[in-house]
């Protein structure tokens, strides 16, 4: 188990204070100055060199991302610069996903000192934090800390004394899972409707305003500073080859204790259960599938998932995927087909109607995953499905189409037998 | 896409709402906002701004606020925008409303997570008093709405009424939150659960035991 002295988020609880005078007292904000005066290549050579790969699901590397914003920045039509923007993707919408409220609730701090680090690295000019709507209280934490940070000289002219200036703004969202998608959030700060940009042209190339943009999850942005202080070396002593580090992981659904806890990646699924949440309802024998890193990943069987690592790698090993690192736990009680039809229900109501294949495929593949739960389809419909989800994967300017087709992909491959039998039995009693 | 739709333009409406303007406060506000978006790009500010609108609203009638079109009007002259770019963004994000809604908006969240622990029965608990999906009360006091992953997982299921979470619900502890806001009282936000404090696991963290009681350093033992 880490130790509690290798832990980032050492306020993930809340138990203290999320003030800057209490954050500080816990390391945040730790001579700052001395990080930025590393300069911006070494910066970003410290956070390759520590492995650290995107917090928000992609898993890209961090510090290679940060390495694709220009070094001289591109001229507009006056030729004058452009400034380079960062935007922190705090917009967590991702059913099972839980951890960037704990960390702009609890350690705000942690991530605006880590805007400012990133900031730099890359020669933004400011970063916009981009909170979503529901999350109304956690927002005004995000508000007050960032005064604070104002009011203490960290951020805004000369930011910490580095001789750097640096913003930071925070932007509500208001209700829609698209714009966690990096062009569909820009797209929303720009005051539109969000909806996904065809790449190229990169973010990197013209994103906010047509400037350089970086997108970087919450998650990826507060480790940064500790890992600048600690070294890349102290990072990547954590999980395995190509999967180091740190994370926070939030388990829910079928567990004892559901929680949020920071945790080694690699660490085995039973251990992650058996240590911090009282394992599985009514004990590992109850357990029916996993899924393992947010709605968007397929579920695992439970006899495959028990001794699987959780990281990128192992995860993919199994059919599946890290993501957010949000884990919910399904035991025998659950209604298999609902739970993932629910799913289904989720992508149709949050598809942004921009590409038909995800427009029109999202509620089709939900009417019939309906149908399907009560029995009342016809076997073939089973394959149907199976290629519409292919039709709809891939098509789509965004990545929302395939997170639609995973789930079910993944229901058809692990529990097609039950899908059988309950078309076999055919139950309307099933039906509300 | 959800099932919205937007109120009528009609001359009551209009008789209504058609001489909105900001609050002396929200007027600063609104000013603040506009300055966080570089010259030039204030159209960047209309969500913010929509917000602020729709709670000035929600504070005039006592509810928790919505969008006439006027009120649209307003927004979208502030930010020289034409209307149609502010009605697509008040009707594309699901927080705006575009219809009356009640003095609490009682938004249960129903994806898996939730449902995996019992949200089916806060809804029905919803239901028991009354509640309609979709619906205001006839009193005017209760709106609902069935709502997509709110990010409280670990602490499920959950409600977001106005501004607050109540989380780790039961549907006797719903009842409860619900009974004190109807009394006018203000519940305790946050978990429900006795004993717990946010999302460590209930009974007491497995990590971080130190934080707990005082504002531990660790750097010590780096």
């Amino acid at each position: 188990m880490l130790a509690d002295k290798d832990r980032i988020f050492t306020n993930v609880y809340g138990y203290q204070p999320w003030n800057l005078k209490e954050a500080q007292a816990r390391g945040a904000w730790d001579n700052t100055k001395d990080i930025i005066a590393k300069g911006r290549d070494l910066i970003i050579e410290e956070i390759k060199a520590s492995g650290l790969r995107g917090r928000g699901g992609a898993g890209f590397p961090t510090g290679m991302k940060w390495s694709f914003m220009p070094k001289q920045p591109p001229l507009d039509h006056n030729g004058n610069p452009k400034p380079s923007f960062l935007v922190i993707n705090a917009d967590e919408s991702e059913p099972g996903s839980c951890k960037d409220r704990e960390i702009i609730r609890h350690d705000p701090h942690l991530l605006l000192e880590g805007a400012l680090v990133a900031g730099f690295a890359m020669g933004a000019r400011a970063a916009y934090i981009y909170i979503r709507g529901e999350y109304i209280r956690e927002a005004e934490t995000l508000f007050a800390a960032r005064d604070e940070a104002y009011a203490a000289g960290l951020l805004g002219k000369n930011a910490a004394g580095s001789g750097y200036d640096f913003d930071v703004f925070v932007h509500r969202g208001a209700g829609a899972y698209i714009c966690g998608e990096e062009t569909a959030m820009i797209e929303s700060l720009e005051g539109k409707k969000g909806q996904p940009r065809l790449k190229p042209p990169f973010p990197a190339g013209a994103g906010l305003y047509g400037c350089p943009t970086t997108v970087n999850n919450v998650e990826s942005i507060a480790v940064a500073p500790t890992i600048m202080r600690r070294g890349a070396s102290w990072f990547s002593s954590f999980g395995r080859e190509n999967n180091k580090g740190t994370k926070l992981f939030q388990i829910s659904g079928h567990v004892n204790k559901p929680c949020v806890v920071e945790e080694e990646m690699s660490i085995p699924f039973s251990e992650l259960i058996e240590k911090h949440c009282g394992g599985i309802r009514g004990g590992r024998d109850n357990l029916l599938a996993v899924i393992p890193g947010g709605s968007s990943v397929p579920l695992v069987p439970a006899d495959q998932i028990w001794d699987a690592p959780m990281d990128f790698d192992g995860l993919k090993a199994v059919g599946s995927g890290l993501g957010t690192a949000a884990v919910i736990v399904m035991d025998k009680s659950t209604d298999i087909v609902r739970a993932i039809s629910r799913l289904s229900y989720f992508y149709k109501h949050e598809s942004c109607g921009q590409c038909t294949p995800c427009r029109e495929g999202t509620g089709w593949m939900w009417r019939v995953m309906e149908r399907l739960r009560t029995g009342d389809a016809a076997v073939e419909e089973i394959d149907m499905l199976q290629q519409v989800t292919k039709q709809v994967e891939g098509h789509t300017i965004c990545a929302l189409g395939d997170a639609a087709a995973w789930p079910i992909q993944g229901l058809i491959r692990h529990f097609r037998p039950e899908l059988e039998r309950r078309i076999a039995e055919n139950m309307p009693e099933a039906a509300e | 896409m959800a099932d919205r739709y937007i109120e009528p333009d009609t001359p009551e409406l209009r008789a209504r709402w058609g001489n909105f303007a900001w609050t002396a406060e929200n007027a600063e506000k609104a000013k603040d906002i506009i300055a966080r978006y570089p010259a030039g790009r204030q159209r960047s500010a209309v969500m913010p701004l929509l917000d602020l609108a729709q709670r000035q609203v929600g504070a005039e009638e006592n509810t928790q606020g919505w969008l006439p079109i006027p009120v649209m009007e307003y927004v979208a002259a502030q930010l020289d925008m034409p209307i149609i770019r502010v009605v697509e963004v008040a009707t594309f994000y699901t927080m705006y409303n575009i219809a009356p809604i009640g003095r609490f908006h009682v938004q249960v969240c129903g994806t898996t997570p939730c449902m995996l622990r019992g949200s089916d029965d806060i809804i029905a608990a919803c239901k028991k008093r009354g509640m309609k999906k979709g619906h205001t009360t006839p009193d005017g006091m209760w709106s609902f709405t069935e709502v997509e992953c709110m990010g409280n997982c670990a602490s499920a299921p959950m409600v977001q009424i106005n501004d607050d979470n109540y989380e780790d619900l039961t549907p006797e502890r719903l009842d409860a939150v619900l009974d004190a806001l109807a009394k006018g009282e203000t519940p305790k936000a946050g978990t429900q659960e006795p004993g717990r404090h946010t999302v460590e696991p209930s009974g007491g963290p497995t990590t971080l035991k130190q934080m707990v009681t005082e504002n531990h350093d660790y750097r010590g033992e780096w």
